[in-house]
């Protein structure tokens, strides 16, 4: 399977530690240590960010998930919550489900964890982690959190220290905390309630620790980008602020715009001017540049949107996952505006699919939004090294002095040359306006036809490829997902598969324009499908109901945000509609 | 220039610049006089065509890019500024003029108005200014008199009218000069003398709605030189302008504020450069 995800996804999971506190109390900073400190021993890994609603000083937690294989999503639940301070770390507790065997470990002055999590039954373990870190002079809480957390998933001490050593500056600074990581991992012999890693396997392939937002602009720039426009917004920003000094050293620009109604405008204005560009945003942003992406489509100008969705609608949960843009992605644009819409699969898969959308754009001439999500764009994973892929990217141009050169000549692939201004002898305007072959306005019944047609057409005949979907497994009844939900269904898959439960995963990259063909083939000899989405009203379901003949007893799973889907509810519900 | 190299072709003519499609205007706007000025001031500088962009939003005056022979970005209402400054960025070889009016520029667009002003981009603004909308046959803008009477604001706005010279100076434009329509040539000085000046150039033409404003055609006994060279100092130009009786015309502020700094530089490194921050 050509496009099947880099990542194998394995049913087995690993340990789960949720490292929380108030904002400050350096939660975060532990808990990308101990993904370093995984990586850096050879293990897969993944760390997830959540927090209040705060800009300093809320509570916060960094969910980690750590593996000798592979890992693309959250476990259903945590082997160890280590807590430096209770402070509103209860918030979380929808987000850190604990089971019975779970150790929940909080700091001794602060007495017994909050109800909600001894409720689950796990064990109350009191740390002195700052008295600790009192006694070792120039050391801090944390880093004897993060000593116990490592500790507790079975990982070396010298991973910790090499971790921490990366970070850390001064040379007093480094001997205390490698003092304080030390402390942790004595408090934390004998704890138990987590299974310690097994020994990782050989490491086959190059590894990255990276960010889906970080993969998305990597993936960018790979397929050409050079110029950026952008408005600051949770949870896009991290994507702007990798992508900026990125740019500056390749030669491209980055320009912060005064909103998004100008980045998306700038962004039109530069690829006119025949730069590959990309804007980053989330669903406020998008609602406010829909009016320009409509330009792009009308006028034919290459452009990549990067939608990192949150909750919404409104301002919604600025800093929590949702897939709650599919609806306006697809659909929101005013007049008949053909466009694509692509959703990456998991953190990885960021790069290629991002990549990808730019190499559409470009080669089609129109307008790519990419669905990511602050899940994908926010959390950050080891993975094997994403391949280069060899897209075609080329944006066809004219010649200079083109004989009687048209814009918007009507073609058989709906694709016309795209003069790019300094080429002599091609003049023309691009427009917003409705307009002639040679790009005249006309309000004409014949040119709005023509061009209708055209542009439709180019979206529709192009030859996708095998790109569109990953294509996972057989059986009569098949799971149909999209985007950062799709991880938590591939691993609910993986698991039946393990217990011999057959089931198929179609996991679509390309949302839109849908392959209704490859979509019926792909459903050959399915007679049940699940659809799984991360929103309220099932709009991925609703979606592909308007454009797909789907089998007729059809089950929608959708809840929204910010709860993650996890993988065991999804295997639950797939056997007991499998069984039904 | 070295006089071997210099081009063995006669310079290009005003006309050089216009393309054959016949404006949407009504007979006596004042846009047609705008669109000969500006064709005038590019064959006065003898820019090549194709080397020259011209963006615009929506209106009667934004209509000016497909009038012309060089390349042109007929984008939506209000957004040209943003389009310009993106185009610029990117392809900083490219002159890059910006065609408009007082609703597309002042009202929808007057964020960006504000922005691309304090920015700095090299961009020359034209702003064909009738104090009405036209394209949707008669509202008041922001820059109409508030007691003008409307179909849509009867009786008038109320609302005081905006000064986009005095806006553009404190925004930060390093070029602000007000010209009228129904002196072409003079409008053509003044616009090649924008192009030429580093940075963000700002020209507020006068340019009558004969249609919807038919008391503008009074405009051309209004009119006169300003009665000062232009100066570099903005708190002296912005009492002038603040000042004068709205009809001064001419260059009236030159600013030597520094260009803007994100253009792209030569390439330090390639994007294979880029991944080793993740490699492990």
């Amino acid at each position: 399977m050509p496009n099947a995800s880099p990542q194998k996804t394995h049913a087995a999971g690993g340990v789960s530690i949720a490292l929380a506190g108030s904002g400050g109390s350096g939660v975060m900073t532990a808990g990308t240590l101990l993904l370093t400190a995984a990586a850096g021993a050879g293990y897969y890994g993944l760390m997830v960010r959540t927090s209040g609603p705060q800009i300093r000083g809320g509570e916060a937690a960094a969910l980690l998930r750590i593996a000798p294989h592979p890992i693309d999503g959250l476990d259903d639940r945590f082997d160890a919550l280590v807590a430096l301070d209770w402070g509103n770390v209860q918030r979380f507790a929808d987000e850190i489900p604990l089971a019975a065997h779970s150790v929940v470990v909080g700091e001794e002055a602060e007495g017994e964890a909050p109800e909600i999590y001894r409720a689950s039954g796990a064990r109350y373990v009191a740390v002195p982690f700052k008295k600790t870190a009192k006694s070792i002079a120039g050391s801090w809480a944390n880093m004897v959190a993060l000593g116990f957390a490592g500790a507790l998933a079975g990982l070396p001490r010298e991973a910790l220290h090499e971790a921490a050593k990366g970070t850390l500056k001064k040379a007093e600074t480094v001997a205390a905390n490698l003092a304080a990581i030390d402390a942790g991992v004595a408090a934390a012999q004998g704890v138990g309630g987590v299974t310690p890693l097994p020994p990782p396997g050989p490491r086959s392939r190059a590894r990255w620790l990276i960010s889906g937002n970080e993969a998305a602009g990597f993936g960018a720039i790979r397929g050409g980008v050079r110029f950026v426009a952008a408005y600051p917004i949770t949870p896009a920003t991290e994507m702007l602020e990798w992508m900026a000094p990125a740019l500056a050293k390749i030669g491209g620009a980055l320009v912060q715009a005064e909103d998004e109604l100008a980045s998306v405008n700038m962004i039109v204005g530069a690829s006119y001017g025949g730069v590959p560009s990309l804007t980053a945003t989330a669903g406020p942003g998008l609602a406010l540049m829909t009016e320009g992406i409509g330009l792009a489509v009308a006028s034919e100008t290459p452009i990549v949107v990067v939608d990192v969705m949150r909750g919404g609608p409104s301002t919604g949960i600025p800093a929590k996952s949702e897939q709650g843009d599919l609806a306006i992605a697809t659909q929101g644009l005013h007049g008949d505006a053909p466009h694509l819409v692509l959703a990456p699969t998991s953190i990885a898969d960021c790069v290629a699919t991002t990549q990808w959308a730019v190499a559409l754009a470009e080669k089609l001439q129109a307008p790519a939004i990419v669905l990511s999500d602050q899940f994908l764009g926010q959390s950050r994973a080891v993975v094997d090294r994403p391949d280069e892929l060899a897209l075609d990217a080329k944006r066809i141009v004219p010649e200079p002095n083109a004989p009687d050169y048209k814009r918007y000549r009507d073609t058989p692939s709906g694709v016309s040359p795209m003069a790019v201004p300094g080429n002599p002898g091609t003049v023309y305007t691009a427009d917003g306006l409705e307009h002639s072959e040679g790009g005249i306005p006309s309000g004409n019944v014949r040119d709005h036809q023509l061009q209708l047609d055209k542009r439709a057409r180019k979206i529709a005949q192009h030859d996708y490829g095998e790109r569109w979907a990953d294509v996972e497994g057989e059986g009569e009844a098949a799971v149909i997902t999209f985007g950062s939900a799709s991880i938590a269904a591939r691993e609910a898959v993986a698991r039946l598969a393990a217990q011999g439960v057959r089931v198929k995963l179609i996991v679509l990259r390309l949302i839109a324009p849908l392959r209704t063909a490859e979509l019926a083939r792909a459903l050959d000899g399915v007679s049940r499908v699940l659809v799984v989405e991360q929103n309220h009203s099932a709009q991925f379901h609703r979606y592909l109901r308007s454009l797909a003949d789907l089998p007729a007893r059809q089950q929608s799973f959708h809840r929204p945000g910010p709860l993650p889907l996890r993988p065991g509810e999804l295997a639950e519900t797939i056997a007991a509609w499998r069984n039904a | 220039m070295d006089l071997a190299e210099a081009p063995a072709r006669a310079p290009r003519t005003a006309a050089a610049y216009k393309s054959s499609y016949k404006p949407i205007w009504c007979p006596g706007c004042g846009d047609f006089s705008v669109l000969s000025a500006i064709t005038k001031a590019l064959a006065k500088l003898d820019l090549t065509p194709e080397n020259v962009a011209v963006v615009s939003g929506i209106g009667c005056s934004s209509r000016i890019p497909a009038y012309t022979s060089c390349y042109g970005f007929h984008g939506v209402h209000g957004r040209a500024l943003a389009a310009a400054t993106g185009l610029k960025v990117a392809r900083p070889d490219l002159t890059v003029l910006v065609t408009g009016g007082d609703g597309d520029g002042y009202s929808i667009g007057g964020n960006h108005f504000l922005h691309a002003c304090r920015r700095n981009v090299d961009l020359t603004y034209v702003v064909m200014d009738n104090h009405v909308y036209g394209m949707t046959k008669g509202q008041p803008s922001p820059t109409t008199e508030p007691d003008w009477d409307s179909k849509l604001s009867p009786g008038g706005t109320g609302v005081r009218a905006f000064h986009p010279l005095v806006i553009a100076l404190a925004s930060g434009a390093n070029f602000v000069a007000r010209a009228f329509s129904g002196d072409p040539n003079g409008t053509a000085e003044v616009i090649a003398q924008a192009i030429v000046h580093p940075g963000f150039s700002f020209v507020e033409v006068l340019s009558p709605c004969v249609t919807f404003r038919p008391e503008q055609r009074d405009w051309k006994d209004a009119v006169h030189p300003a009665p000062v060279e232009a100066t570099d100092d903005p708190a002296r130009a912005a009492r002038r302008i603040m000042t004068d009786d709205g009809f001064n015309l001419g260059v009236l502020y030159k600013g030597n504020r520094a260009p803007y700094k994100g253009y792209p530089a030569p390439a330090r490194a390639g994007v294979a450069d880029l991944e080793k921050e993740f490699e492990l």
